[in-house]
């Protein structure tokens, strides 16, 4: 004989169903988490100066004493990312700074190709704790650089190192490496 | 909790026959915690001789010098798919297949508490593999950049990168259910006068690993949807040309890597906590701080992500927090293999087979911890990095470890699950090549290490040559013995000697008050519990 039981409501599936709620809740709370990731890395790069970064932005015009006692060396680098069909290069490897002061260099860059083309130069400085007080004024890596073909041209960088770099820092290296930019958008 | 029957599981198989369906289709539908225990780990034994296949291949070109039997491209995804099907394929699917056969009968439960979301996070796992394995013949090979999968290199990988993603997606979702369900039978489904600090130790390591489980595969998850869309649909979260970061990737996945591994070896914790006392037959040595050190291990777990990247040029202070947290997790560790060490103490000792690999366990164990306290030196770390030397550390502690404990488990426990008693004399030739393979295998990798033998390499310099050799004659002795093992457990299942109930004399706890083997549905009625 067949007994036709009716599902009962009792506590244990009741508590089933709500611990299943909130551990799905964290499943998808941890998932957002790691997407979350994505802004709070750059938001800590930022604050802190890590990895190099020196945040992209353009730093405000300062007045401020010029440090004539102490000399900085700020060395300029230039690589290519693969695929990157320019010619790359600093104007001047190394300068001697004042912090304090505003310096003007450039770079020179030149389409390799035939084509149309646009670049992107990421900046990095080392060392890590330096990137803070390495503030560019003006600088071809806030934006994206459209090249005709074959065409070459010297792009600038207007910067100033702040006084309060530290004094262990003796020298400081300002590193480009310039990625093309292609269709996907990266 | 009502100490009613059977309220979470429906009454549907309107027969009420007294034993499970015949033929394939029982495997396909069943929701039976035992039936899909055993599916799970017959499925992690083919996937760990599938993944040893391939650690073969990868000792069998680095037996001597120069390229002699693979291209490298096709090493690249032996050594990928190694880590991938071992990690995601054996290690994990065992100790959920332990977790879905003992853990109803160890705390008095008539089944899982999601019998059929059980079903599902099984099935799930053949398609996975069989999507992850085809890709070894899609054009452009199976992935080949290490199952670490960092970006830019993961990104060439051809046409099998989507099945990849969507294979490890499918995994994690498998996981993360079987994790919702470990929990939810663990927290509401003890029998009554189980109070959480009665439970045996697999349990409590279970419940833990459970926690881990869900709070890091979906951040993986997320990981391999940033990978997928950084290839075909044009986000930059890890390309510096478009202002995103490939160390990024490195921190997301670690920030999932490092509790990964620990999800690996909490259970092991919990296996080797069953069976020592039962040899040694005196109780467990510090139950209380056993679940303290499990729960701050898993803790601790959560913020040393960064000591697999010391070399990335993380500053100073980053450098440092990660590396004294790191050596912190030494403590409760240790703390396990002392209690562990304190069980056997004076205690009344046979070295049956389980217990062989379970003392084996603690010993090798230990070793790769020690190694594991080298890498975790910040400084020190920077010569060992990326060498062979991080391969012998997590091998030790994987393989005597993670694997070992899980044949201690399969000896232990088989005599329950089939009624047979394995074959004891094999059983002790099967412990003592493993135990001489795996050491003649990882010991010299430790010195190919220190004198700077790169890893994920499949050439090298000929000053690596002999330690080389001797590793893969010990890959070899170690592989070719686990055929012993395949050969005992199917002599097992088919037949042998009649296992009593309790079946050792020092085994306590609810799932040796059962027959050997166990009826199809058991604890129908909660048992009780003092």
């Amino acid at each position: 004989m067949q007994i036709q039981e009716t599902t009962p409501i009792n506590s244990v599936s009741v508590a089933n169903r709500r611990l299943v709620k909130r551990l799905l809740l964290i499943t998808v709370a941890m998932f957002g988490f790691g997407f979350a990731m994505v802004p709070i890395y750059d938001v800590l790069c930022d604050i802190t100066g890590l990895n190099g970064k020196t945040g992209g932005r353009v730093a405000a015009v300062e007045s401020g004493a010029v440090d004539e006692t102490r000399t900085v060396t700020v060395e300029f680098v230039a690589s290519l990312n693969v695929g990157a069909p320019w010619e790359f290069s600093p104007k001047v490897s190394r300068m001697q700074v004042h912090p304090g002061q505003y310096y003007q260099t450039h770079y020179l860059a030149r389409n390799l190709t035939r084509h149309a083309l646009v670049g992107q130069a990421i900046p990095s400085v080392a060392p890590g704790l330096a990137a803070q007080h390495f503030q560019k004024i003006e600088c071809f890596c806030f934006s994206r650089q459209k090249f005709e073909p074959e065409e070459g041209r010297e792009m600038p960088v207007v910067f100033r190192i702040d006084p309060n770099l530290s004094p262990d820092v003796h020298t400081v290296t300002l590193s480009y490496t310039f990625f093309k930019l292609d269709d996907a958008g990266g | 909790m009502s100490a009613a029957a059977t309220p979470a599981l429906d009454h549907s198989d309107h027969d009420h026959h007294a034993g499970p369906s015949k033929g394939l289709m029982r495997w396909l539908v069943t929701t039976n915690h035992k039936d899909i225990g055993t599916l799970y780990l017959l499925f992690s034994l083919t996937m760990f001789f599938i993944g040893g296949a391939f650690a073969l291949v990868i000792r069998a070109e680095l037996f001597q010098p120069g390229l002699q039997i693979v291209n490298p491209h096709f090493f690249n995804q032996m050594t990928t798919l190694h880590a991938l099907v071992m990690v995601f394929g054996a290690v994990m699917p065992a100790f959920v297949g332990l977790a879905n056969w003992l853990l109803p009968m160890m705390i008095g439960a008539p089944d899982m508490a999601l019998p059929r979301m059980n079903n599902w996070s099984f099935w799930i796992m053949p398609f996975a593999f069989t999507l992850l394995l085809s890709t070894l013949f899609t054009a452009g090979g199976g992935p080949a950049g290490g199952w670490t999968l960092y970006p830019p290199l993961v990104l060439q990988t051809g046409e099998a990168f989507p099945f990849v993603i969507l294979a490890v997606h499918m995994l994690g979702v498998s996981s993360i259910m079987g994790a919702i369900n470990v929990i939810a039978t663990i927290l509401n489904l003890r029998a009554p006068g189980m109070t959480l600090m009665k439970m045996p130790l697999f349990v409590w390591t279970w419940l833990i690993t459970a926690f881990l489980l869900i709070a890091v595969m979906p951040v993986l998850a997320g990981a391999v949807t940033m990978l997928l869309t950084d290839k075909y649909f044009g986000t930059s979260f890890f390309n510096a040309g478009g202002g995103g970061d490939p160390v990024l990737f490195q921190h997301v996945f670690w920030f999932f890597g490092h509790p990964e591994v620990y999800i690996m070896i909490l259970p092991a914790f919990g296996v080797i906590s069953q069976i020592i006392p039962t040899f040694a037959r005196k109780p467990l040595f510090g139950y209380a701080s056993m679940v303290y050190a499990t729960a701050s291990i898993a803790f601790l777990s959560f913020i040393v992500w960064a000591h697999h990247m010391f070399t990335v040029g993380m500053p100073l202070a980053g450098e440092l927090f990660f590396m004294y947290a790191t050596m912190l997790i030494a403590v409760p560790t240790g703390v396990k293999v002392f209690n562990w060490v304190s069980t056997m103490w004076r205690g009344a000792m046979t070295f049956e087979t389980p217990m062989l690999f379970a003392i084996a366990f603690v010993i090798l164990f230990t070793i790769g911890g020690f190694s594991g306290l080298m890498l975790a030196i910040a400084p020190a770390d920077f010569q060992y990095h990326d060498t062979y030397f991080v391969v012998a550390h997590f091998h030790y502690v994987l393989v005597p470890g993670s694997v070992f404990s899980l044949i201690a488990a399969a000896y232990y426990w088989l005599p329950k699950w089939t009624g047979h008693m394995y074959n004891e004399t094999l059983g002790k030739i099967h412990f003592w090549l493993s135990v001489v393979g795996v050491n003649v295998l990882f010991f010299p990798q430790h010195f190919l290490g220190l004198a700077g033998m790169p890893r994920r390499i499949p050439d090298y310099a000929l000053q690596f040559a002999e330690f080389n050799m001797i590793s893969s004659v010990g890959a070899f002795l170690f592989g070719l013995s686990q055929l012993l093992f395949l050969y005992n457990v199917i002599q097992t299942i088919r037949g042998g000697a009649k296992a009593t109930d309790q079946v050792w004399e020092g085994a306590h706890g609810l799932e040796w008050t059962l027959p050997s083997p166990p009826p199809y549905h058991t604890f129908t009625t909660a048992p009780e519990v003092k």
